[in-house]
């Protein structure tokens, strides 16, 4: 068991305005799987993906990860689990301005306590991945969105991660790139990586192989997705 | 990560080097203080040891209330004479004086055949060797009955032997000073600016033959007193003071109407001293000053940074960075924009110092350069520590920063 959560729930606290956000929330999640979290905006999503990514800690309930519970781990060794475990992806890419890619994509060995002999070497390979072996020396600022998605993507993997989060990947992208992205993700499930996307339209998530939907910080359904929609150049993401 | 924190420094270069401007300054300060302090103070201290300190000076003319007397303005007095000389190195009127200098300079052109060459002619005693120190290269100095017999003898400073004489031997020649020709009976090794003056570029002859023979003059420009312990000289300038005053026949004894001023040269180093410091202290207080602005202008800067990459900030702690790490490169940042401005501020100091040097050489001065290794470490050291001190407080803050919150960070 990858992921195993019951009861979950998470408050904000602002000012002694407590809000709640997720109410209790039990599921658990195997390796080599590709769920999608769906629901409408405001429902959760990111702020159980962030929970369950090591940014942030629940207020109730019991988060189990790789057998271990992670409510008793301190902040660096949160920070350890991210680095090491967890690769992210997120809507607005978030790259480094006025770097390269390829140092964009070894951000995260520089925080990893394990040494990393052939970091450059490690850094093409996960670039020739999402195939943009052509674009190391390339500035953020000189690649198109989806270029910038796969940089993204690319920086995630470098550190053979259990598990790869994706909020809204494509939500930035035209079509085609969004596309691209969607193969991208598939590839790398088929190749066994544990996927996690986020996001709020129902065609995307059905490239998933189930779906976790959620309302109102409540999971309202949880199934396997049954016409699973394969990512191709041909087929258009809105 | 020192690559990425130069790299996040070049991005905004010149407000970087807008905020370096207090570092350089303060830097530059703190490198010229230092090639100052060593250089001013330790020519000046070195200067008086080798010249003795043990001396007193006897100048013509009244002190002004806060200023030098007016011979050192070029201003001709004659109140001073070789009798006063004369009259001081007898025990009875001054018992611990061991020897009197009485000098008297002109300025002329020394001409040996048909090379001539422009010096400064230096009329003095038979006890100049006593109280300037110096050593013979070559044959003697004139004796005390070649000064009182006018002799038409001369010593030549090494400069003047070199371009007179060149490689050839000077003693026992003839060379003429104005009109007046003189025999070469020595010449001095080559000695350099002591005590701000320049041995080498000077002819030295009796004092009598100078002033009879060549200027035409009876006064005395200044003169030197050896005193035979350090502990007399407060004795001694006090007989000093009486005997000239009755030569003079001053009985005012407030020292209101002396017409000479009198000083030992402890006093001038403790003058020079005084100076030096108060210079040092001065461009302390400026690098103290600069630094501190450019602390807070590092400071500034580095919090704007902050707030401007709190996303980033995010992003790193999503990728695995501790609390420690955006820490660091935080300090890292501030610190390689201090130690760049240091880097520069050193590069101006030094440039200053080697101007200050030239400008001393160039008045004289036997000022070497001194390229300070322990400055610059210094000024690195101060660099550095400003760095981390200002921009303790901003990576503390970007240390701080929620993941979640800077993430989501507009
Ligand atoms: N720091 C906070 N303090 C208070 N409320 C918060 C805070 N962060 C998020 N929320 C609230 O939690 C709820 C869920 O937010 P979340 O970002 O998880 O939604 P989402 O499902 O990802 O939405 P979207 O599809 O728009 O990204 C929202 O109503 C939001 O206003
Ligand atoms: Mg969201």
């Amino acid at each position: 068991m990858l992921i195993k959560v019951e009861g979950l729930k998470k408050d904000y606290v602002n000012e002694e305005v407590v809000t709640k956000v997720l109410h209790g929330l039990s599921f658990s999640i195997e390796e080599g799987e590709f769920v999608s979290i769906m629901g409408p905006s405001g429902s959760g999503k990111s702020t159980l993906m962030h929970i369950l990514g090591f940014l942030d800690r629940a207020s109730h309930g019991k988060y189990e990860f790789e057998g271990r519970d992670v409510t008793s781990l301190s902040d660096d060794e949160l920070a350890a689990f991210r680095n090491e475990k967890i690769g992210f992806v997120f809507q607005s890419f978030n790259l480094l301005p006025r770097t390269s890619v390829l140092e964009n994509v070894k951000l995260p060995l520089l925080y990893s306590s394990k040494p990393h002999h052939n970091a450059t070497k490690r850094a093409q390979e996960v670039l020739e991945q999402v195939g943009l072996g052509h674009r190391l020396g390339f500035f953020t600022n000189q690649i198109s969105g989806g270029e910038k998605q796969r940089v993204a993507i690319a920086r995630a993997l470098i550190n053979n991660p259990s598990i790869i989060f994706a909020d809204e990947p494509t939500g930035n992208l035209d079509s085609k790139s969004g596309t691209q992205v969607m193969a991208i993700l598939q590839a790398l499930n088929d190749a066994g990586h544990t996927v996690i996307l986020v996001t709020h339209e129902t065609f995307t998530s059905e490239h998933a192989k189930r779906i976790i939907m959620m309302k109102d910080g409540l999971i309202v359904e949880d199934k396997k997705v049954t016409h699973r929609r394969i990512a191709k150049d041909t087929e258009l993401i809105k | 990560m020192i690559k990425g924190a130069f790299s996040a420094l070049n991005a905004s270069r010149r407000r970087s080097i807008l905020t370096m401007l207090g570092i350089i300054i303060g830097v530059a300060a703190v490198i010229i203080i230092m090639a100052i302090g060593s250089g001013a103070q330790a020519l000046i201290l070195s200067q008086f040891e080798t010249f003795g300190s043990n001396l007193i000076g006897v100048l013509p003319g009244k002190s002004e209330q806060n200023g030098p007397p007016a011979a050192v303005f070029g201003v001709t007095i004659t109140t001073l004479t070789l009798d006063d000389a004369i009259a001081l190195g007898q025990k009875n009127n001054v018992p611990h004086a061991i020897a009197v200098e009485p000098v008297s300079q002109g300025a002329g052109t020394a001409t040996w055949r048909s090379e001539s060459y422009d010096t400064t002619f230096f009329g003095t005693s038979a006890d100049y060797i006593e109280v300037e120190g110096g050593e013979l290269e070559s044959g003697r100095f004139f004796s005390a009955d070649e000064v009182d017999s006018t002799a038409r003898v001369v010593v030549l400073g090494s400069t003047v032997k070199t371009e007179l004489f060149g490689q050839s031997d000077a003693v026992g020649q003839n060379i003429r000073l104005k009109n007046t020709v003189l025999t070469v009976i020595g010449v001095m090794k080559e000695r350099g600016t002591v005590a701000f003056q320049n041995y080498d570029d000077q002819v030295i002859l009796p004092i009598t033959t100078l002033q009879k023979l060549i200027l035409g003059v009876n006064h005395l420009g200044f003169l030197r007193v050896k005193v035979d312990d350090g502990a007399n000289i407060e004795q001694t300038m006090i007989d000093v003071t009486e005997t000239l005053r009755e030569r003079h026949g001053i009985k005012d004894s407030s020292g209101l109407s002396d017409d000479f001023t009198i000083q030992s040269s402890r006093d001038a180093i403790e003058t020079l001293t005084t100076v030096t410091s108060g210079l040092s202290f001065f461009l302390a207080a400026m690098a103290a000053l600069s630094l501190l602005v450019g602390g807070i202008g590092i400071m500034n800067i580095m919090l704007i940074r902050v707030v401007e990459r709190t996303r980033e900030i995010g992003l790193r702690q999503a990728l695995g960075a501790r609390r420690f790490d955006i820490m660091s490169q935080f300090l890292t940042e501030a610190t390689a924009i201090t130690l760049s401005g240091g880097i520069i501020g050193i590069v101006i100091g030094e440039l200053m110092s080697v101007l200050i040097t030239l400008v001393a050489q160039q008045m004289g001065y036997d000022w070497p350069f001194s390229f300070s290794l322990v400055a610059i470490i210094v000024a690195v050291s101060v660099s550095v520590a400003v760095g981390l001190i200002f921009g303790l407080y901003p990576a503390a803050k970007a240390s701080k920063l929620d993941p979640i919150e800077a993430l989501r960070y507009e």
